[in-house]
């Protein structure tokens, strides 16, 4: 398979782990709890981890000198290829949980298949990241269940956090030439496959949380292409401004 | 953090066993609005940086302490009862593990 290809399947696997994990940061010592302070600070940490080591390889395989650390700090938004989802803002609790429902139980159903990847390091990745994304997704089903089942405030909250994401939803299912030739390769899932188990996921969750499934509006798509929305700019700005201001700094 | 904080959550009590074959030991508390997030919880405050191998949580409610006030008559008394202490036997020479 192209180089190029699988550069831009490394970024899109990097970038959605380094954008939801910048995102999780941003409430390090504002969630309703220490506990829960704790729990996305660990959650955030994790997905970073993982970004950390996709963005290597992407950079070993592109072979133009840069490293995670330039792919992360000194790329322009329009080169980050996660999907919308992910860089969504926190909005309330209810908005954060659902957010990490929806992507952590699509990242478990896709590493699942990608800790079976004809690419070994691919593989590895994947096998390493799998026992957190468990975890992740758990949690945050824990959650989901919980307000839904909740009080009328946390069951309207989720209602509408659920509106919210849902026409993120069929973004992680879109099927192109970087996506098709990973599949064909055997390198990545074919994204369609994953539709039918995160659906049944979903589903399970939301009927413990006595919400009902949201009807998807009209989908909004694009990040695969570094079409993004307005919310990932600032959010990359804040992130890259030490390394843009002074290059390579180190601390 | 918020001011309002979860005051309504109950406290719960965190042992965790470092190791196989060693005890759990006490290490703190968490809030948590039901067991099962209790157990959450405990996991992301207590072990996130390896230290245990198994968790025990109790709601901090069904902990029975003893009184303060009664230490006296419970612990003082066996201060001068040093003959407890299995100190006076003699230990043969090439015993190990004793």
């Amino acid at each position: 398979m192209a180089d190029d290809i699988l550069f831009q399947c490394l970024l899109r696997l990097g970038d959605d782990s380094l954008v939801l994990g910048q995102r999780l940061s941003e409430l390090c010592g504002h969630a309703p709890a220490l506990e829960v302070d704790l729990a996305l600070a660990n959650l955030a940490l994790d997905l970073i981890g993982q970004a950390t080591l996709w963005l290597e390889l992407a950079g070993e395989v592109e072979g133009a000198g840069r490293d995670a650390d330039a792919l992360a700090f000194r790329r322009d938004p329009a080169a980050f290829r996660n999907c919308l989802l992910v860089e969504q803002p926190n909005g309330d609790f209810a908005r954060t949980m659902v957010r990490q429902l929806l992507f952590s139980t699509w990242q478990q159903l896709a590493y699942e298949q990608l800790e079976r990847s004809s690419n070994p390091r691919i593989a590895e990745i994947a096998a390493k990241a799998l026992l957190e994304v468990r975890y992740h997704a758990q949690l945050a089903a824990d959650w989901v269940i919980r307000l839904g089942d909740g009080t009328g405030e946390s069951r309207g909250r989720m209602t509408a956090a659920l509106a919210w994401h849902a026409r993120f939803i069929d973004e992680l299912f879109e099927v192109d030439d970087v996506s098709s030739a990973t599949a064909v390769a055997g390198v990545a899932p074919e994204p369609a496959s994953l539709r039918p188990a995160f659906d049944a996921a979903i589903a399970a969750v939301l009927a413990n949380a006595t919400l009902a499934f949201p009807t998807l509006p009209r989908a909004s798509t694009g990040g695969r292409r570094g079409r993004h929305s307005e919310h990932l700019v600032p959010m990359l700005a804040e992130m890259q401004f030490l390394q843009r201001t002074y290059p390579g700094a180190k601390w | 953090m918020a001011d309002t904080g979860p005051t309504d959550w109950p406290l719960w009590e965190v042992f965790v066993r470092s190791k196989g074959g060693l005890a759990h030991r006490h290490v703190g508390s968490v809030h948590a609005p039901d067991a099962e997030m209790a157990m959450r919880h405990a996991r992301d405050v207590y072990t996130r940086r390896m230290e245990g191998v198994s968790l025990w949580l109790a709601r901090s409610a069904d902990i029975l302490a003893s009184d303060p006030d009664q230490a006296g008559p419970l612990f003082a008394p066996a201060e001068t009862k040093i003959y407890r202490h299995p100190t006076f036997y003699t230990v043969p020479d090439g015993m190990k593990n004793i």
